[in-house]
Formats: C-alpha cells, structure tokens, sequence
C-alpha cells in the first residue's frame, strides 16, 4: 500500500494540488488558452473519432477471429497484439515508414491531422478486440440457432440476439481505446510534428510546457487527461457491476 | 469422546449459521450431519476443521481443546465437495503432502503412500495429473491424501455431491467398507437422506441452525422427535391430526376398523411395484397413500372409489406441526 | 464391489470436455468480413512493420553493426535491460503481493483499491512523468529535496526512469494475475491448511505453482511494455547521452537528427523484442488453458 501510494497515488496528487495551486481562475484561463484549448479538442475530437471506427471495425475483427477459421488466422491473432508490445515511438516510425514522406505508396500524411488519426487508431487497435473476443467466444451458440430456427435472418440475430450481449464488451473496450487515444504520446513525436493548433496533441502540449518550466500550466492540462482517465476507469467498474449482476 | 461442540453460535452478516449448537461425536463412528442445504451443517464442520471461526462456543477434539487452533495444528482430515484436489502436483505427491509438510524420512513417505494409494484403489494411477482422473477417482484420492496424515476424526464435506448417481452409489458403499476398516472417527455432510441411513453409524439433523435429533438411523427413521425430521427422512402424508408415512396408512373399502376416514380416491398412479394414491377425505384432506400392487388389484381400486383409512398398527405418527402444509 | 471400482478405473481417464468445434457456414458474408479484417491489419499493422524491417536491412547487417560500434547506442541499450529488469522484479513482487491482497483478503476501500490500479493504463505517460517530477524532483519536488540531501537523484537519473517505467507497466502483472487467483479458489490452500502446511508453506508449495503461468504472462508483457516506455521516460530522464538516454528516447533522437537508418535499426531491435514477446506469449497461452 505504501509502495503504491508513493509511486502512484501521492505523484497523481502532486499533478492535481498543483494545477488548483493557483486558484481556479488561473487553472481555467490555463485549460481555456488557444493553443491549448485547440490541442484539447484536436486530442479528444480525434480520440472520439478513433473509438468510433474501433467499435466498428473491432468488433468485425473479433467476430472473423471467433468465428471464422482460415489459414494465416493465428497470424492476424499476433498482428492484433503487436500495437500493444511495441514502444510506441517506434509505432510512429512504424507508420511513418508506409504514410511519411517516403512512402511507397505515396501517400504523405507527416505532419498532417490524419496522421494523429492513424496514430490513434494504430495504438488502441488492440482494446475493442481483446475484449469482445472472449465473450464472444463464451456466447452460447443454441441461443443463436434457436433465434434462426424463430425465423430470424442472420443479420437479425446479429443485431437482437449477439450484439446486446456483446455490448458490455464494446463499451468497456471503447472506453479503454478512448482513454489510450486521449493519453497517446510517443507514437506522434516522429509522425505528426506537434505543430500548435495544427497536430498538436494535448501530451505534446503538457510536455512543452514542462520543457519551458511552465509546470502550473502542464499540471493543469495533465489534470483534464486525468479526470477523463478516472471517468473512463469509473465507467469501466459501472460495466463491470452490471455485467457481473446479469451474472 | 471425540468431538465435543458446545454452545455454537456464527452468524454470516444477519444470517443465523449455527444457533446454540451442542453435539458430542463419538471415537470411531461414522457419524452423518444431515439436513437441507442452507441448514449450517457444513458451517459446522467447517468449524470443527478450523477452516471457519465460530462467533462464540468452544470445540474439543480427542480431549483438547481446539477452539483457538489453526486449522494447520487440528490433525483433521478434511475432504471437499469440489476435492481441492492440488493440480499441479501428482496424484502421488497430493498423497504425500501432509506427509512432506510433517518432514516424515523419504522412505516412509513412499511407503505409506503406495499403502494409501492401494486401498483407495489408485496405486496404478500414481503418477498421473488429478486432471487426467474421473470425479470419484479424485475424490478417492482426496481421500487418501486426508488419511495419510493419520488424522484423529475425518472430515467430509458432502464429499460425494459433485458426482454422478452411480458412482455416488459406488463410493457410499465404498466409504462404508474403508471405514470398517480403519475406525477413524468420521464425520459427514449429506442432505441426501439415503445416504445418511445408509452408510452412518449415527446421524445428526441440523436444520437451520439447531440440531433437530441426534439418533442411530432407525431411532431416526423410527422415532422421529418432530415433524420435520420425520418429513426429511422420508414421505410424509397427514391424517387426521397427524402425520405418518404413506405406507404406513391402512386402506379397506368398507368401514371395518373404528376410527377409520371416509375418502375418494382421487388419483392413482402405479410406479412399479406400488401404487400410489391420492385420497381426498370427508375432513378435506388430501392423503398420500401407499399400496402394493396386488393390494390395489384386489380391492378393484380405480379413480373415484370410496375408501376408509387408518394409521396402521405399529405405524410411525408425530403429531402433526400447526405450519404443515 | 472392490471388482466394479476397478473395472471403473479401467476405462479411459475422462478428459474434460472438450468445446464442440466451431460449426463454419461459409457465405460470401464471411468472405467478405475475412478479407476487410485482413486488409486493414495488413495497411495498419503488418506492411507498416514490415517496411521498418527491410528498412532496417536496406544495406544488410551494417546498421545493426553500426548500432553496437556506437558506445552511447550501446550504453543506451544497455540502460533499456536494466531498467526494465527492475521494472520486472519491482512489478512481479508487489503485483503478487497486491494480488493476494485483492482476492483474498476484504478490507475497506478495496474497490477503490482496485479502480485506481487501473489508472496507469489509462493515464497518460506525460502525465506520469510529470506527477514524479512533481512529488520526486531534485529542486523543488515534494520530497525530492529531501531525498537529495540523502544523496538519492531520483530524477534525472536512473530510479526515475525505473519508477516511471514501474509506473507504467504496473497493472500488467496484476490483471494477468487476480483472475487466476480468483479462479483457483482458497479450497486447495484450506486442504493444504488442514494438511498441516503453515502460511508459507501454502504459499511456496500451493499458490506459487498454481499461479505460476500467470506470472509468467505478467514477466513477458511488464518486459515488453518497460522497455518499450517512452514519454514518462523522456519527462523524467532528461535524456542525457550515454547516461539516462534508453533505447527508445535515441530513435527519436537518431531520426531528428537525420540517422535514419540508426532509428530504423534501434527501431527493429525494440520490435523483435516486443514480437518475441507476444509470440512468447501465444505460444505459452494454450498450454494454461489445456
């Protein structure tokens, strides 16, 4: 306990006392300043974007994992776990080799707002995946062809019978590629070039103030990506209750 | 006298476990803690294994007292109804843990082990996983490991409630024979009433929280101190103001005993070698009663006849409880 | 009646049963839904990795060759082990003992306990480097004045890149850990109680081994993601050359200054170690559940 208190819990209240150290007002000019606000709304606008193709496309992944069987499946089964075991500056680099200004395909989005798209979009492939897998790996079949053998098309049985029990799963993985998106950093330091009210992030943004030993203003911004981090992580227990006492 | 329970209490929350529990378990019995599920019997033995504290009370084992000592110090031996089987280990080293823990000399050890394995029918199996034996294999072994360590009373926790009809069969009979031989005092949980007249020198019916009767099986089957003992080891039907085992219910056409109730049959269902039937009487009751199937044929009985009935002689009769149904 | 028991043990050991295989109705769906997955983990996943590696081997060995010549690259790399060796030690220990705590024993404040565990995951990585500089910073931290008059830099030096690294790869061990515990139940620990074992004895010959793949997995991915940390890292460390610089801050360093080819090369260390990781992983996961 005191181990984690000293590593996590005293240095996270550190961040908070001394963003409120100057009162409320300096805090909110702080969070509210232009290249700031802009950097805020560029980071949680694109995460919200992210997590929107995520549940999509994360879901279908899940689903062809599960469901499907094909040569090369345990293939896309590392490929979906590499996002989350490589360093993230080396996912920039990663990405810059096939979307920078050396592309193979010519494509060139450095330095671009798509590139912190597909940054976002790299880093929390994984979440959405990992957690709609297992619960659709448990759901009960019979159910499914009982709704078919109702007259149910497949489409319709996806939609009444498979997806509100997967729903739980969504959320808690949409939430999670949220609150990654929201806090990414390394993979856009090569990528997106940090340019102010352009590609700037609101970690870059926290870091420059750091580097300009602004620190007031950093633990200000860093305490809006840390309420969003505890909103997600309450949202989390909420699913995980109720999806605990559906038993 | 082996076990000594006094003055019991543990409450989980609001809920009253055990109320005021009293019971002696005698040396080398095989002794059944019976009743529904929910009642507190294993609460009770947990207690008496050390696993669970009571809230007040105090037990001895074999003279000392044990009340405040850790599970690890009570030399029982304890089985569960999921085996606890530890899965990494083989199924001879399982045996040999308590064993191990006690530092007996190699040798010994491996000696008493096979000893062990041999008279729980496994010795072939010594070296597999438990994950590669049966439900009653692992519960057998469980067993085993429990008895090696030479525990002073044995303790078994609905130990065959997770296994199917047939095996649970086989290994009732089974634990009846082992413990004939080794004579160490053993005390278990069941809510299956045949299993507890079946296999146990005494029984205790524990329903919620109290201790309803402590008897040999046929006191129990025969005496039952109240209705619910008397309901829980067996059918029970109510005749007039008391309640008495369906067969136990003379039934004639005419009205030849006095005493006897005027009734319809109403239903009349043969199972087997029996038949069963429901009588709606001139009181309003409903009566189970039942008949051989000879009887039954030679008294013409059909749905709609009228009969007489009477408790027959020598037939078990409780008073009948205000709250029976 | 010993005849029937032995007769029953003749017959084949029951395994546990096993899941009934997958029935495939192959329709043009789900060719469809096969081929959208496949491409788009192939445009944003394996191409893009793909060209870091031939990237890397554009002129054969020379770069990686290159890469240990560099006596600061070497330092650097070096600093990466260590510290996530550490990162692995702390994790593994504390995560076991925290683990523990959560599953077994019920004490107030637990569920906020474990909410809050979840905070470096979701947290940004700036935001924790930002957070110790605040409590352990040399000048003007909460006790980082303190400690400095001890003589103990944490930051700018190595204890903080290892406590940020800890920070972050922090719930790994746990999470991989508490489900196990919860699945194996106390009962085996109570019959080993009843055995005679005492606290520890349960704890070295019960829980340990029955846990033991757990902590495997936990090992393998605090690696990965210690030695893969990178923002928390750059705030704490002040990235001196051949001193706190790790592996990951010198990609960025080695591209912004134009050394591609170093950045790829570093780059493709760092991934073969994170791909030997999960495969590590994939590899190991089956046989847990078997």
């Amino acid at each position: 306990m005191i181990w984690f208190s000293a590593l996590v819990l005293i240095p996270l209240m550190a961040v908070v006392v001394t963003a409120i150290d100057g009162g409320w007002d300096v805090f909110w000019s702080t969070v509210t300043n232009g290249q700031t606000a802009a950097a805020i709304k560029l980071t949680v606008f694109t995460a919200l974007g992210v997590t929107v193709v995520n549940v999509f496309m994360g879901t279908l992944i899940a689903w062809v994992l599960v469901r499907d069987r094909f040569w090369g499946k345990s293939v896309l089964e590392v490929m979906i776990d590499i996002p989350f075991a490589l360093p993230t500056i080396v996912a920039g680099l990663v990405l810059l080799s096939l979307y920078g200004n050396d592309s193979p395909v010519g494509i060139d989005i450095a330095n671009q707002r798509p590139a912190v798209f597909l940054a976002f979009l790299f880093v929390t492939l994984p979440f959405v995946v990992r957690m709609v897998q297992p619960v659709l790996e448990e759901l009960d079949r019979d159910v499914e062809e009982a709704a078919a053998s109702l007259g149910a098309s497949r489409f319709t049985t996806f939609r009444r019978i498979v997806l509100p029990s997967l729903a739980p799963a969504i959320t808690a993985g949409a939430a999670l590629s949220f609150a990654r998106g929201v806090s990414e950093y390394g993979s856009l330091v090569l990528l997106s070039g940090n340019l102010p009210f352009k590609t700037e992030v609101t970690s870059v943004r926290i870091l420059s103030s750091i580097e300009n030993d602004n620190v007031p203003a950093a633990a200000a911004v860093a305490t809006v990506l840390l309420v969003i981090s505890l909103a997600v992580i309450v949202l989390l227990n909420v699913i995980q209750r109720r999806v605990a006492a559906r038993g | 006298m082996s076990i000594e329970v006094k003055g019991l209490n543990k409450k989980f929350g609001d809920f009253v476990a055990l109320d005021d529990v009293n019971v002696t378990i005698p040396t080398g019995q095989l002794t059944a803690l019976l009743g529904p599920s929910g009642g507190g019997k294993s609460t009770l033995l947990r207690i008496i294994a050390g696993l669970e504290k009571a809230d007040t009370g105090s037990v001895t084992i074999e003279g000392n007292e044990a009340t405040h000592l850790p599970a690890q110090k009570r030399n029982v031996g304890f089985v569960f109804q999921h085996y606890a089987v530890f899965k990494h280990m083989t199924v001879a080293k399982n045996v040999a843990f308590g064993l191990e823990i006690r530092k007996r000399p190699k040798d010994e050890i491996e000696h008493r082990v096979q000893e062990l394995l041999k008279l729980v029918h496994l010795s072939q199996f010594s070296h597999r996983l438990p994950s590669q034996l049966s439900g009653g294999q692992r519960q057998r072994m469980a067993l085993a490991r429990a008895l090696a360590v030479e525990p002073s009373v044995l303790l078994l926790d609905e130990p065959f409630g997770a296994l199917d009809a047939k095996v649970r069969k086989e290994l009732r009979d089974w634990l009846r024979r082992l413990h004939d031989d080794v004579h160490v005092t053993t005390v278990f949980v069941t809510h299956d009433q045949e299993e507890a007249l079946e296999v146990a020198d005494e029984i205790v019916v524990i329903n919620e929280g109290r201790v309803e009767q402590v008897g040999t099986p046929d006191q129990l089957y025969d005496e039952p101190a109240n209705d619910f003992v008397m309901s829980f080891l067996g059918e029970v039907t109510h005749l007039g103001g008391v309640s008495l085992r369906p067969h136990d219910i003379e039934l004639e056409t005419s009205p030849m005993l006095a005493g006897a109730v005027e009734g319809t049959v109403s239903r009349l269902v043969r199972i087997g070698f029996e038949v069963r039937l429901h009588v709606l009487t001139v009181d309003g009751d409903e009566v189970s009663v039942v008949v051989t199937r000879a009887h039954a044929r030679s008294l013409q009985l059909q749905e709609g006849s009228t009969v007489w009935l009477t408790p027959a002689a020598g037939a078990t009769v409780v008073p009948r409880m205000a709250t029976a149904v | 009646m010993a005849d029937t028991l032995v007769h029953a043990d003749a017959a084949p050991a029951p395994v546990e049963e096993r899941r009934r295989p997958p029935r495939v109705r192959k329709t043009p769906t789900t060719y469809v839904l096969r081929l959208v997955a496949a491409a788009y983990l192939f445009f944003l996943v394996a191409w893009p990795v793909s060209l870091v590696v031939t990237n890397t081997f554009d002129d054969g060995f020379s770069s990686i060759q290159a890469l240990f010549e560099d006596p600061d690259m070497v330092v650097a790399l070096q600093l990466s082990a260590y510290v996530a060796v550490w990162s692995v030690v702390i994790n593994t220990l504390f995560g076991v003992g925290i683990s523990l705590l959560l599953v077994r024993k019920e004490f107030p404040g637990k569920r906020v306990l474990n909410a809050l565990l979840d905070i470096p995951l979701s947290v940004s990585p700036i935001v924790v480097g930002l957070a110790l500089v605040l409590v352990y910073g040399g000048r003007n931290g909460w006790f980082g004045p303190f400690l400095l008059d001890l003589g103990f830099q944490v930051i700018f030096s190595t204890p903080g890149i290892i406590m940020a690294t800890t920070f972050v790869a922090l719930p790994l061990m746990i999470r991989e850990i508490v489900p196990v515990l919860e699945e194996i139940g106390i009962e085996q620990e109570q019959a080993a109680e009843s055995l005679g074992a005492n606290g520890l004895q349960r704890f070295w010959r019960i829980t340990l081994p029955s846990i033991k793949w757990g902590i495997v997995y936990g090992v393998v991915l605090t690696l990965a993601r210690s030695l893969g940390e990178f923002g928390a890292v750059k705030v704490v460390s002040g990235n001196v050359l051949g001193q706190t610089r790790t592996a990951t801050l010198a990609v960025e360093e080695k591209y912004l200054n134009f050394d591609q080819q170093g950045a790829y090369a570093t780059a493709f260390l760092l991934a073969m170690v994170s791909v030997a990781c999960i495969v590590v992983v994939a590899i190991i996961r089956p046989k847990n559940h078997a």
